[in-house]
């Protein structure tokens, strides 16, 4: 069990106050800096980095959550070699960028462990609005909605709000106690949260509320459509992540050859993950070659260190097995052959919702997050939701008197 | 290679390097080891009679993530008998005959008192006698230590007391706690002093615990102005000793003391005059081992500019060192930016447009080419912009050529000389509405 657990520790442990004192003085403190144009929710990094050097770790957390209310997991899962990090000016003067993310989760660790409130509720302006779901981008538009004085509630159909945060990112980046705290530090602004609850139509809301924000993520994993993918021992990536973070570890089944068929992010995190509960062989299936994967450089690295083995240009044909998987036959360039397992993970990206339409020309109606843009990063999600706050609160405003 | 022994008024030493009189020459232990590192030559710590010290001593400056920028004490001079100290000095001399070692000497202020500590010293064999006039703290309520040095004829007279029975060079250290050094320096030359020592520390309070409202370094909750040193003081040692270097009336040998830490910082007082250097916060900090750098860097730089000895780079900056009314009103300079270095931070511009001349101009980021350009005729060529470039040898400052003689504010108030056409200000009317 202690193995395990080392197994999911923090991929990135947090810096001691030394190291973060010694980085954060690093920094240029760079004008019109080239990480807050890269960032999404443009956070001030240099204006977050020089508060830490000065020891004003509240004011840092407060620069960062300001502009990102999920500032605390963005810190941890965000891809920051291609945003902040990557557009560092250090990486001109070819050195090492300044750690970013470590910086960010030193000063809103400060904050959270604190239990500090840098944000508080706004007069009551009469105006309600409705959030479905209580992913990132549903909770960053609530958060906002609660400073100007709009009552929130948010519907989720999930036991536990925070969406991918709480049930999808790698256990070694984000744990779910973790995005449960940032959760409920925006719940404690007094946002009503309605667990358990499936919408599937927008119109009673409508008609009960004055705005209604969408942001119910994506559908399921696409199917593979080949014979055989019913077969037990055939489990879909998300489904086999959110268990792994919602049970003990040692109550995750995982096979001793473990195949991943996809090459994204998400096949990145269930291949690692298959390793570190202890598969002997976690394989990527991709039918493509190694060029093609759309998963991140860095991710592909975590993937080779972890030990985890590649199979490209093998488009899987058939699922094997007799009541349980047995093996993969897959199509190559030599033709056909099966790669023997006991486990499949299937992660080739995510379907559209298909059980809640919005219409897209009703000005009440807000989206964002992965249901509007396709699937993307927590910190797009967080940018969208702040983004549609300010317009249903711009939108509120007319008529109320209620501007800022 | 070159030659780095030294002659400083008749005290020789194998380097200019001495240890300051302070906290690392209290002991033979301290002394000997310091010896055996390298060092040319010690200041013992100052005796007389014995203090009693308070607890929590030292304070100091941290600049970003860098300790000790500047370094700050509130210790007195030596705890310990003034025969402990002597023995261990005379033994120190038996066992490194070759090195320098000198007895800094702090007394009240009455003729007898410092007869008898001169002839004392003497006998153990030390090389010279330093009068510390300068410790700003403590000492100086007793009418000791600065309380004397920032008197002329007080300083005067106490070394016209020492040398009427010194037999060994005497060096007089100066504090910088003055409004003109140069009186001090000239006080101590008529008293007959054989040399100056300079800069002893700085007054100061360090910082104040925001917590308790107490100063650093904190005794119980209070403290006291304390002497300020270590790299953040250097500037003002150089202008000091420099001041002292020039003046016409102070014809003897300066001993440069006031954050050396590097040999850079060696070879630079050594320029503006000094004959010995003493250190002593870097080896508070690093201790006795930065010597060898000191030493080494020190070798390295004279072979490299073909100096074979301290004497062919001594004073070699004080020419230079200018009244402004002096300096040429027409050497014009203009910053250069290589885009090919630019890392696109725009410190530059920040600084410029919100510091100095409003002389760049932005460009906008996703052109993909250069974000920073210097408005030429605007630029007042101040330097910076490139004292704040985070790039080596991205932004430098080029003369510009014109074809008019070199021209001082003398000349020019004297009628005498014609100013070049100069860059235009960003205070004139004209160029402030042009930038809308």
């Amino acid at each position: 069990m202690a193995d395990l657990a080392e197994n999911f520790a923090d991929i990135a442990p947090p810096l001691t106050p030394d190291y973060a004192l010694l980085e954060a003085n690093k920094c240029l403190f760079c004008y019109d800096a080239p990480c807050t144009i890269a960032c999404p929710t443009h956070i001030d990094v240099p204006a977050f980095i020089k508060k830490i050097a000065t020891g004003n770790l509240r004011g840092s957390a407060r620069v960062i959550l300001e502009a990102n209310p999920f500032g605390h997991s963005c810190a941890r899962a965000c891809p920051v070699e291609v945003l902040c990090e990557g557009a560092c000016v250090l990486n001109g003067r070819d050195e090492q960028p300044i750690k970013i993310a470590l910086l960010q989760r030193h000063a809103t660790d400060y904050v959270l462990e604190r239990k500090l409130k840098l944000f508080h509720v706004g007069k009551a302006t009469g105006k309600k609005v409705a959030v479905v779901g209580a992913g990132p981008a549903g909770l960053a538009c609530a958060r906002d909605l609660r400073r100007w004085g709009h009552a929130v509630t948010v519907f989720e159909a999930k036991p536990q709000p925070g969406g991918l945060n709480t049930y999808g990112i790698a256990e070694y980046k984000l744990k779910a106690d973790v995005a449960l705290a940032e959760v409920q530090d925006i719940l404690d602004l007094g946002v009503e949260l309605k667990l358990g609850v499936t919408v599937d139509s927008l119109e009673p809301l409508l008609e009960k509320y004055d705005a209604v924000f969408v942001g119910v993520g994506l559908g399921k994993t696409k199917r593979l459509g080949i014979p055989g993918e019913d077969l037990d021992g055939v489990v879909d990536a998300l489904t086999f992540i959110e268990h792994l973070k919602t049970h003990p570890y040692h109550e995750t089944r995982v096979g001793k050859r473990v195949l991943v068929i996809g090459a994204g992010n998400t096949a990145i995190d269930a291949v690692t993950q298959a390793k570190r509960l202890g598969a002997e062989q976690s394989t990527i299936v991709y039918r493509r070659g190694e060029d093609d994967m759309p998963c991140y450089d860095y991710e592909y690295e975590l993937a080779k260190r972890d030990g985890c083995s590649f199979r490209f240009h093998a488009a899987p044909k058939r699922v094997l097995g007799n009541g349980r998987v047995e093996g993969l036959e897959v199509e190559t360039a030599q033709g056909h052959e099966t790669i023997p397992c006991d486990m499949i993970i299937v992660a080739i990206g995510q379907g559209p919702r298909t059980d809640l339409a919005w219409p897209k020309d009703d000005p009440r109606v807000f989206v964002g997050g992965d249901c509007a843009n396709g699937g993307a990063e927590i910190v797009n999600a967080a940018a969208e939701g702040v983004r549609a706050a300010k317009r249903i609160h711009d939108m509120l405003a007319v008529g109320g008197g209620n501007g800022r | 290679m070159a030659d780095l022994r030294t002659d400083f008024a008749g005290i020789s030493s194998p380097n200019p390097f001495w240890l300051a009189s302070g906290p690392p020459t209290n002991t033979y232990g301290q002394v000997a080891k310091a010896f055996d590192a390298g060092w040319g030559g010690a200041v013992w710590k100052t005796i007389g009679d014995p203090i009693i010290n308070v607890f929590s001593r030292y304070g100091s400056v941290d600049l970003g993530a860098t300790r000790m920028m500047g370094f700050n004490n509130i210790e007195l001079i030596s705890d310990r008998p003034i025969a402990d100290n002597l023995k261990e000095i005379a033994e120190v001399k038996r066992n490194y005959p070759k090195h320098a070692i000198i007895a800094s000497l702090m007394v009240e202020s009455k003729r007898e008192a410092w007869h008898a500590i001169v002839k004392q010293t003497q006998d153990t064999g030390a090389d010279g006698i330093e009068l510390n006039f300068g410790c700003p703290h403590g000492m100086s309520e007793r009418g000791m230590g600065s309380a004397v040095g920032q008197v002329p004829d007080y300083t005067c007279q106490i070394v016209e007391w020492v040398k009427e029975v010194a037999t060994i060079p005497v060096i007089v250290k100066l504090t910088p706690n003055v409004t003109d050094v140069t009186y001090i320096a000239r006080a101590a030359v008529q008293g007959g002093a054989d040399a100056l020592s300079l800069i002893n520390t700085i007054n100061s309070i360090v910082s104040v615990d925001l917590g308790s409202f107490a100063p650093a370094p904190s005794v119980g909750g209070k403290s006291s102005h304390g002497g300020y040193c270590g790299p953040a003081v250097k500037p003002i040692a150089l202008h000091l000793v420099s001041a002292v270097a020039k003046d016409p009336q102070v014809t003897i040998p300066i001993s440069g003391i006031g954050g050396i830490s590097t040999w850079r910082d060696a070879a630079e007082f050594v320029a503006l005059g000094a004959g010995s250097l003493q250190v002593c916060t870097a080896v508070m900090h690093y201790g006795f081992r930065i010597v060898e750098d000191l030493m080494d860097g020190l070798v390295n730089w004279m072979d490299e500019r073909g100096h074979s000895s301290l004497a062919d780079v001594r004073g070699r900056a004080l020419p230079n060192v200018a009244k402004w009314e002096e300096l040429d009103l027409n050497y014009h300079l203009l910053a250069r930016i290589d885009q090919d270095k630019c890392i696109k931070c725009e410190l530059c511009w920040t600084a410029c447009e919100d510091g100095a001349h409003q002389a760049i101009r932005r460009l906008p980021r996703d052109n993909g080419g250069p974000v920073v350009e210097i408005i030429e005729e605007a630029c007042v060529g101040c330097n910076l912009c490139a004292l704040v470039c985070p790039v080596q040898g991205c932004i430098t400052m080029e003369p510009v050529r014109n074809n008019l003689p070199p021209t001082s504010w003398k000349d020019y108030i004297a009628g005498k000389g014609k100013l070049a056409a100069r860059s235009a200000q960003f205070h004139t009317a004209d160029w402030a509405s042009s930038r809308k």
